[in-house]
């Protein structure tokens, strides 16, 4: 089995996941966009980990784990952070918020 | 980890474990941080225990090394250190290097540190963040005597930053004041940009000599062959580090402003730890800057260590005559002794200005100590001398007795400590060829002792004003108690110090009946007591030169000896220093005396003078060039400020001349402060705004934006990168 | 390798279908007009990721998936989009106006360029997906990994964790 099948469904998933974070204006899709960029890799790190695995070495393994933890570690603070805009601006439209304009 | 070296062993146990020096504040930083608050004196114990722990250790340290040098001929500095981490081939360690230098920062920084601690038991008492404020403190000094330490630059550079990061602290400690938290980042942001200097330094003399370990640094830099623009370059790059750090010229902006830290930080900042890093650091790598700036090479008069200090010393003392804040006249003294010491090793005279770090920090820290000592008892937490001091030599006669001595070491009055010191940085700029030096530092004294009068005659002498005359008033009745007390409540607006203090003083156990508690007068005394003597230790005159023995193995490089030592070379500077006493007093009794004096009020009257006036009190201008016209100028095309200036300035110059220029003075002031600054800041205004425009819907403000931006790029790039490449 | 190749037909044809579940489901979470149909689609997903990784004989990552993201965080984000009072049934103002016009071009380039480097740089390298390796899969490796060469990077993102933990209470709490 090709080994580019499975790095192309993560290059697509990427793409997808870029474009989600481009063109949503809701902060909770733009952070789900990011989960879509972070499985992707995921995905990736997978399919090398099987390319070396016969050698012995399962490194993409260990980092795909520690990937997920900190995407978990990743929304749990991102959803606190959309949740305190909420509480204080009534809305998580990403286009409001837009303090940091020069 | 591993043992790399280990020639400490031999040479007895504190020399082995002077590791355990920075170490035991560290620990009780963290110590403080976690239990402080539980402790029934909020952690000022662990601090105060920690920093006696390290003095005991470094005493014994400077002991056996002292023995060391006794005892055999050519004492090499005892070094211990344990990998730390390898990149490649070079290995960093981490660990101790004991020599002469080291060895009297540690005692120094321990000693000190002590004394500060415990003074700030009082000085701090009741402030909300006192946990904190003993926490950040200890650490100061484990940064300082981990920097001390250091046998590598790695590990230098860890000690300089712990310093930048809880100078930031100490003194945004009461930031709820937004001028306090504005000079906290002053301070940090104007040290980062000499540090920038530091991190290029080290990296050109890792390229330069394979190794970051200090001792191999000093001995390749000392018999160095190869590229010498490079050297010179690291030497440049590394100064530029001391530059910021030690407040010289031109980045010195920062340090008076530190001064929005409370009393016992500026002592301990001033005197043996953060400013002194600077001067440390060329002193430790001192064959580096020898050769790198070719320092006493015959024929050469100047080199920038020696111009940048003299520079510091004459415009640092200018400044300390306009301030009213009696710490800002310490601040900018301190700038200016610390241009001595640039100025000192400049010249090739690197025991004196060495020395002179040792006398200074005593007699620094007692100055600083009293100035608290006025303000915490006397003046109802005001600085201002000019409002709230005055006549108070009476009441506080412990802390009135300890600021003369230290003053006096300070002006470099015979016998007291400063004289030995700083004496021979002048005399040393003189027999090694530095004419031009010598005249700085003889100017220098003259202008030390000259502000240094006023404040003591402010302070002191005449008559009692605002706070102190409330503080002198209410205790002539001898009913002291209830009145010091009463006085506490007294919210006082003016000065930045009031560090909301509850009224606890109850009966304060105190050696004179109105001065300061003992924990802040037996500080005061010990400090002033070595005010006095700690010259002894290298007294040329005396032919002492116990100091010289124990640390001239530091040097690392061939100087000239120091001139020998005569009476009549000492004169000049002497009458000097009587002259700007006689000039400073007379000046001062008619301007700020009782009788009517056609003095009063001449530098409103005058126009030459009052732009003199204006000039020093708005610091050279250098913060509004600092802020208004670099970094405004760096956001937007400089050229279109230039051509506008060119404009304006050319136009008013032609304007004046026509108008005919009677008085000069006016003139001067008119168009150098009204048509230069005023304009090229408003001119800064116009183009920026202008130029801002053009990129301003870049600066949308939305995410998603961004997010397009930084994809696209990346895409963008990694496109460019695939054509190239395929 | 050729033999293997040949036997792995049904592999392929999984991989394929998983692989066209995993990318409309990818598309509608970005495109739905509807927060929770976006989230649901999310499952799908991560549920189709962990497949992919069932396939690639990496069982414990795959169980791992399911429990943390499809347990976790998919609670947290429906949640976040109860919490945040999310329109339920169709939303208009979910997206950017004409963002896609500048959205699409960049996405589209993204894949078009790693797609050419990926084909170009991997060309026909092969993966065996039978789970025939000695070694494969094999989660004592995985653990003494974590345990040994990896210590300090799981030692760190305990702390990462626990720092996000305590970051989201102090955020999110009312007071």
């Amino acid at each position: 089995m090709l080994i580019n099948n499975f790095l192309v469904l993560g290059a697509v998933l990427f793409c997808i996941g870029v474009y989600g974070v481009i063109v949503r204006k809701n902060a909770v899709l733009v952070l789900m966009s990011i989960e879509l960029i972070l499985n992707s890799v995921n995905i990736n790190l997978l399919a090398f980990d099987r390319l070396w695995a016969e050698s012995g070495n399962n490194d993409g393994s260990v980092f795909a784990l520690y990937i997920i933890a900190v995407a978990a570690a990743e929304v749990g603070v991102g959803l606190a952070l959309v949740l305190l805009i909420f509480r204080n601006r009534k809305t998580i439209a990403l286009d409001d918020l837009s303090e940091m304009k020069g | 980890m591993l043992l790399a070296s280990e020639t400490a062993a031999a040479s007895g146990w504190f020399l082995a474990h002077a590791w355990l020096i920075p170490v035991i504040p560290a620990v009780a930083f963290f110590l403080i941080i976690f239990f402080g608050k539980r402790l029934p004196r909020g952690g000022s114990e662990i601090g105060i225990a920690a920093m006696l722990a390290s003095l005991v250790i470094a005493s014994g340290t400077a002991y056996q090394w002292i023995h060391l040098v006794g005892s055999t001929e050519h004492a090499d500095a005892v070094s211990k250190t344990v990998t730390w981490f390898e990149i490649g081939s070079l290995k960093v360690g981490i660990g101790s290097r004991i020599d002469g230098l080291a060895m009297m920062l540690l005692f120094l920084v321990a000693f000190i540190s002590t004394l500060v601690q415990i003074y700030s038991t009082e000085y701090v008492r009741g402030d909300r963040r006192y946990t904190h404020f003993f926490a950040s403190l200890t650490l100061f000094s484990a940064g300082m005597l981990t920097m001390v330490l250091a046998p590598n630059m790695v590990q230098l550079i860890l000690g300089w930053e712990i310093m930048g990061l809880c100078s930031f602290m100490l003194i945004g400690h009461w930031w709820e004041e937004r001028a306090n938290s504005e000079a906290a980042l002053k301070a940090f942001w104007t040290v980062r940009v000499g540090d920038m200097g530091l991190l290029v330094g080290t990296g050109v003399l890792l390229a330069l000599f394979g190794n970051l370990d200090i001792s191999e640094i000093n001995t390749k830099a000392a018999e160095f062959s190869g590229n010498h623009a490079l050297l010179a370059f690291a030497a440049v790059a590394l100064f530029i580090a001391c530059i910021g750090k030690s407040g010289q010229f031109p980045l010195h902006t920062w340090l008076p402003d530190a001064m929005a830290g409370p009393t016992p930080v500026s002592s301990l900042l001033h005197s043996s730890t953060m400013v002194v890093a600077g001067v440390f650091l060329v002193a430790r790598l001192y064959p580096v800057f020898h050769t790198g700036l070719d320092i006493n090479i015959v024929g050469h008069h100047f080199n920038l260590i020696a111009i940048i200090g003299g520079i510091t010393v004459l415009i640092a003392a200018g400044l300390a005559f306009v301030q009213n804040d009696i710490k800002k006249v310490l601040a900018y003294s301190t700038v200016s002794q610390l241009g001595y010491m640039m100025m000192g090793l400049g010249v090739g005279a690197w025991m004196p200005a060495v020395f002179h770090i040792f006398t200074h920090a005593f007699f620094k820290c007692c100055l600083f100590l009293c100035a608290g000592s006025v303000a915490h008892t006397g003046s109802h937490h005001s600085f201002d001398m000019k409002k709230d001091m005055g006549g108070l030599r009476k009441k506080m006669p412990i802390t009135f007795g300890t600021w003369m001595i230290s003053t006096a070491a300070l002006c470099g009055v015979p016998f007291f400590s400063g004289f030995f010191s700083k004496d021979e940085i002048i005399d040393s700029a003189k027999g090694n060829d530095y004419k031009v030096f010598f005249v700085v530092g003889l100017i220098g004294a003259f202008m030390t002792t000259a502000y240094m009068t006023r404040a003591t005659y402010l302070t002191f002498f005449g008559k009692a004003r605002g706070g102190a005359a409330h503080f002198v008033g209410e205790h002539e009745d001898h009913s002291h108690e209830e009145a010091h007390d009463e006085g506490h409540d007294k919210a006082d607006a003016h000065g930045h110090d009031d560090h909301h203090a509850p009224v606890v003083h109850g009966k304060p156990l105190s050696f004179a009946p109105d001065d300061s508690p003992w924990q802040i007068t037996v500080p005061l005394m010990i400090l002033g007591a070595l005010a006095l003597v700690a010259g002894y230790l290298n007294a040329a005159p005396f032919k002492i030169e116990k100091f010289h023995e124990w640390l001239h193995s530091s040097i690392g490089v061939e100087v000239p000896e120091a001139p020998k030592f005569e009476w009549l070379n000492a004169v000049p500077s002497i009458l000097l220093v009587a002259a700007g006493f006689a000039v400073s007093l007379l000046i001062c009794k008619a301007v700020f005396g009782e009788g009517n004096s056609p003095l009063k009020g001449l530098t409103q009257r005058n126009a030459l003078l009052g732009a003199g006036h204006k000039f020093l009190v708005n610091k050279y201008y250098l913060d509004t060039l600092y802020e208004k016209v670099i970094v405004r100028s760096i956001a937007h095309p400089i050229s279109a400020a230039a051509y506008w200036t060119n404009q304006h300035i050319l136009d008013g110059i032609v304007n004046g001349v026509g108008k005919g220029g009677k008085k000069t003075g006016e003139l001067v002031y008119k168009y150098i402060d009204q048509g230069l600054v005023d304009g090229v800041v408003n001119g800064s205004g116009t183009t920026a705004t202008h130029a801002g425009g053009a990129l301003q819907p870049v600066q949308s403000g939305k995410v998603n934006l961004y997010g397009a931006l930084l994809f696209g790029a990346a895409a963008v790039g990694a496109l460019v990168l695939v054509l190239v490449n395929s | 390798m050729m033999l293997a190749s040949d036997i792995q037909v049904a592999q392929n044809i999984g991989f394929g279908i998983i692989a066209a579940v995993m990318v409309l489901a990818a598309i509608r979470v970005v495109t739905s007009k509807n927060v929770v149909h976006a989230a649901l689609s999310l499952i799908a997903v991560m549920a189709g990721a962990a497949a992919q990784y069932l396939l690639l004989s990496a069982e414990f990552v795959a169980v791992t998936q399911v429990l943390v993201y499809i347990g976790a965080v998919m609670v947290l984000f429906l949640f976040g989009v109860m919490l945040t009072r999310a329109k339920l049934g169709k939303d208009v103002d979910l997206d950017n106006k004409g963002a896609w016009a500048y959205g699409a071009p960049i996405a589209l380039l993204m894949l078009g360029v790693m797609v050419y480097v990926l084909t170009k740089g991997f060309k026909d390298t092969k993966i065996s997906v039978s789970g025939k390796g000695s070694n494969v899969g094999q989660n004592s490796l995985l653990s003494d990994k974590i345990f040994s060469s990896y210590a300090l990077p799981f030692w760190a993102l305990s702390f990462v964790l626990l720092a996000a933990v305590i970051g989201a209470i102090v955020l999110a709490r009312k007071d």
